[in-house]
């Protein structure tokens, strides 16, 4: 039992020892299979992948050190545009930082529309991943189905927050304001769609045999290795180690929510797809219970509105991502601006083994390996 | 005087042949827009003319009228030439392709094999255009579809030659009368499903559209190429599935064969209905590997080309009724389709397997944390 990954020859763009028969193949930053701007440099031999070096920074924009120049609440813009697919779950382990370090206590409504969002949240961003990847492994139609779901969701997020995408509506200590009035029967009419829509995404690409034949056994990783590289999210719990920060560490209200941690057990490109699928049963579960509890009451502390100015002190929080665990460091000297602000975003360390999973195996893999890993790539160069 | 009318008449005859088809390639460039809407929860083009019925033609339209780049590294020659060889090659086999008893520009007693010896010309085309482009995903590609074509073409050859050992001929003309009783169909599924199969990936269709993968290789051969030069491949990758096509309906589904309507309505009612599945199966499938095409070419698919060449020289040679080819023919798909089946989804079952263990540990000793 190693914590060690298996030892690899170091990266050197020029192989001093590469055989003749080798190619050094750029694939990106412009292919249409590296979810944004990611590039990596590939040794080929015929179809076989030799080598890979990894470039990121494609889409580096200084994210953190932009926060030390921002009042605590304009920086939650900021996290929108991190992992711009899990938009919520980001502002949510943002207002939680700040929340933990003033001692702020969060309205039991607020905290319960956080989840719902969060969770709906999760579900678009996997039916997106569902979607891609069957891009990557070649199937043109599960697209079309799985966004027909996430556009669902989205125009619920534009109901409640008035945007698709980059909401801006988590405040510190709660909401930016209540949802709309017709909040029930908006979610009444979404559920049972958006579960077909659900299972349809599922049913059209899971178990078809040429997707399964694409993705089973295809760079298997122990749960050993995967915990020594730091990976977290789905692409842990396919190797079948149960670990979520939801169940491992409760935060917000979801220890009130009875769910299951589906997890895999060959931690191979096929596990980590249908770990995400089953993510999506589990997060309507818990959206579904937790609209059945949603309380009255206000939705956000009056601590929150006015101009905040932490006490001098640090404070980390994790939450559980659609991509893994999302850590945020906060670190405060007393002003209304953070010293210091950390993020250890879950894309960043998932694609740390990159590498290892991609060495020997084929060219066609490479696109679907880096599918499965599912980066955001706005998250991993920040 | 003779010779310059019948070089007249040939000329005459190309001439409406590059008309007809280039009209078949925008009826199956539209209908592959809509079948795949379709398919796909959206309409397909709407907006240009009645049913999005001009979409094609505004197509061809921009492509021609776009800026023909050529990069700079490229082998100019090689880089001109290789469209040329491909939509050759793909127009070359219409000659003698009939779409009647008498809609033919050419008829060829040796047909069958004057058509299988000019369908191979188009794989140098790809590979040249690969080479010319001088790009790596273009030689990827380019090789590709080397490997790819020439393994596929065995099995499309094999089934060529048991159907002609069928029909006790090579004139398509006497294929097609030889199943006038009863198409071949009948007594040959194995022949379709192998030549059908065969037939996806030597036009380099999903799920084998692995030469040109968008998401891998970027295109492949045809990376490099833009405006009408790309508009050339573009042609005669439609022109080649709608050949597969009507090769389909000619050896295996009776050809022009059918009561009340005239023959060529029948031919095109045939192949139009084989087009309509290759676009299916676009719709539904993922792309394979190629390590798993070039398994599933020489594991599968030439064995089985091989079996169906041998049943139908034996049923010739001792002439047995005619359904006994069929219940060896239906033996071997099913005893192939079995095989297929089990390693297929062998990933699958042991998927369940696995589920069943974890849900059976969970009931028996539920998580804490839960």
């Amino acid at each position: 039992m190693s914590t060690q990954p298996d030892t690899l020859p170091d990266i050197q763009a020029d192989r001093a020892d590469a055989q003749p028969v080798e190619m050094l193949l750029n694939m990106g930053p412009q292919h249409p299979s590296t979810h944004g701007v990611f590039r990596m440099v590939l040794w080929v031999d015929g179809e076989k992948v030799v080598d890979v070096e990894p470039h990121i920074g494609y889409l580096h924009r200084g994210s953190e050190k932009l926060c030390e120049g921002e009042q605590y609440h304009q920086i939650v813009t900021l996290f929108d545009r991190m992992d711009y697919i899990g938009n919520f779950n980001n502002e949510l382990a943002y207002c939680m930082a700040v929340e933990k370090l003033m001692g702020l206590e969060v309205p039991e409504r607020a905290e319960y529309i956080r989840v719902i969002l969060c969770e709906l949240n999760r579900v678009a961003s996997h039916l997106l991943y569902v979607g891609t990847m069957g891009l990557d492994a070649g199937a043109m139609t599960p697209v079309m189905f799985s966004f027909r779901g996430r556009e669902r969701v989205q125009a619920l997020f534009e109901a409640v927050s008035g945007a698709r995408m980059m909401h801006n509506y988590f405040r510190i200590g709660g909401l930016k304001e209540d949802v709309p009035d017709n909040f029930r029967e908006l979610m009444d009419e979404l559920m049972p769609i958006l579960r077909e829509d659900v299972e349809q995404s599922d049913r059209i690409l899971t178990f078809n045999e040429i997707f399964l034949s694409r993705l089973k056994d295809v760079s298997p990783i122990t749960a050993n290795e995967a915990i020594a590289f730091g990976l977290t999210g789905p692409m842990l719990r396919a190797c079948g180690y149960e670990y979520d920060v939801r169940k491992a560490q409760p935060y917000s209200v979801y220890d009130r929510f009875d769910f299951e941690v589906p997890v895999g057990l060959d931690g191979d490109c096929w596990d980590r797809h249908w770990v995400r699928v089953q993510e999506m049963y589990q997060s309507l579960r818990i959206v579904e219970q937790a609209m059945e509890q949603l309380p009255d009451g206000p939705v956000a502390s009056p601590l929150g509105r006015r101009l905040i100015r932490p006490p001098a002190g640090e404070a980390y929080v994790r939450a559980e991502n659609p991509r893994g665990e999302i850590g945020v460091y906060l670190v405060s000297d007393g002003t209304d601006k953070p010293y210091r602000l950390k993020v250890r975003p879950p894309s960043f360390c998932n694609l740390s083994a990159l590498r290892r999973l991609l060495v020997d195996t084929w060219l066609a893999d490479s696109v679907v390996v880096l599918g499965s890993l599912d980066i955001v790539l706005g998250e991993v160069d920040r | 005087m003779s010779f310059l009318i019948s070089v007249a008449w040939s000329a005459l005859g190309l001439a409406v042949m590059f008309a007809v088809l280039s009209v078949v390639v925008l009826s199956m460039v539209w209908l592959e827009r809509k079948a795949l809407g379709r398919l796909q929860l959206r309409y397909g083009p709407t907006r240009t003319g009645k049913f999005g019925l001009l979409q094609p033609v505004a197509d061809a339209i921009k492509l021609i009228v776009k800026e023909d780049i050529i990069p700079n590294d490229s082998e100019k020659a090689i880089f001109w030439v290789a469209p040329v060889i491909v939509v050759v090659s793909a127009f070359v086999i219409w000659v003698t392709i009939p779409g009647g008893d008498s809609v033919v520009i050419k008829h060829l007693p040796l047909g069958l094999f004057y058509i299988i010896a000019f369908a191979v010309i188009g794989i140098l085309g790809l590979v040249l255009a690969g080479w010319g482009s001088a790009n790596k995903y273009g030689i990827m590609g380019g090789l590709r579809s080397a490997a790819q074509l020439i393994s596929y073409e065995i099995p499309v050859v094999l089934v060529a030659a048991a159907v002609a050992i069928l029909a006790q001929s090579l004139d398509m003309r006497e294929i097609v009368a030889a199943q006038s009783a009863y198409p071949y169909l009948v007594v040959l599924p194995l022949g379709l499903v192998i030549f059908f199969i065969a037939g996806l990936a030597e036009v380099g269709r999903t799920p084998f559209d692995i030469y040109h993968a968008e998401s891998e290789v970027v295109g492949g051969p045809f990376v490099e190429y833009s405006g009408a030069h790309w508009s050339v491949f573009f042609l005669a990758e439609y022109i080649n599935t709608f050949a597969i096509a009507a090769l389909t309906a000619l050896l295996f589904l009776g050809g022009w064969g059918g009561p009340a309507l005239p023959d060529v309505v029948w031919f095109l009612f045939k192949t139009y209905a084989v087009v309509l599945v290759v676009f299916w199966v676009r719709g539904t499938f993922p792309r394979l590997r190629i390590d798993q095409l070039m398994a599933f070419a020489w594991k599968v698919m030439v064995p089985l080309s091989f079996y169906t060449v041998i049943i139908a020289a034996v049923y010739r040679f001792y002439d047995l009724p005619w359904w006994s080819l069929t219940i060896l023919s239906l033996a071997g798909l099913a005893a192939a389709g079995w095989i297929i089946y089990r390693r297929m989804t062998a990933p699958a079952r042991r998927v369940i397997q696995i589920q069943e263990r974890l849900a059976a540990q969970r009931g028996a000793a539920p998580s804490p944390r839960t």
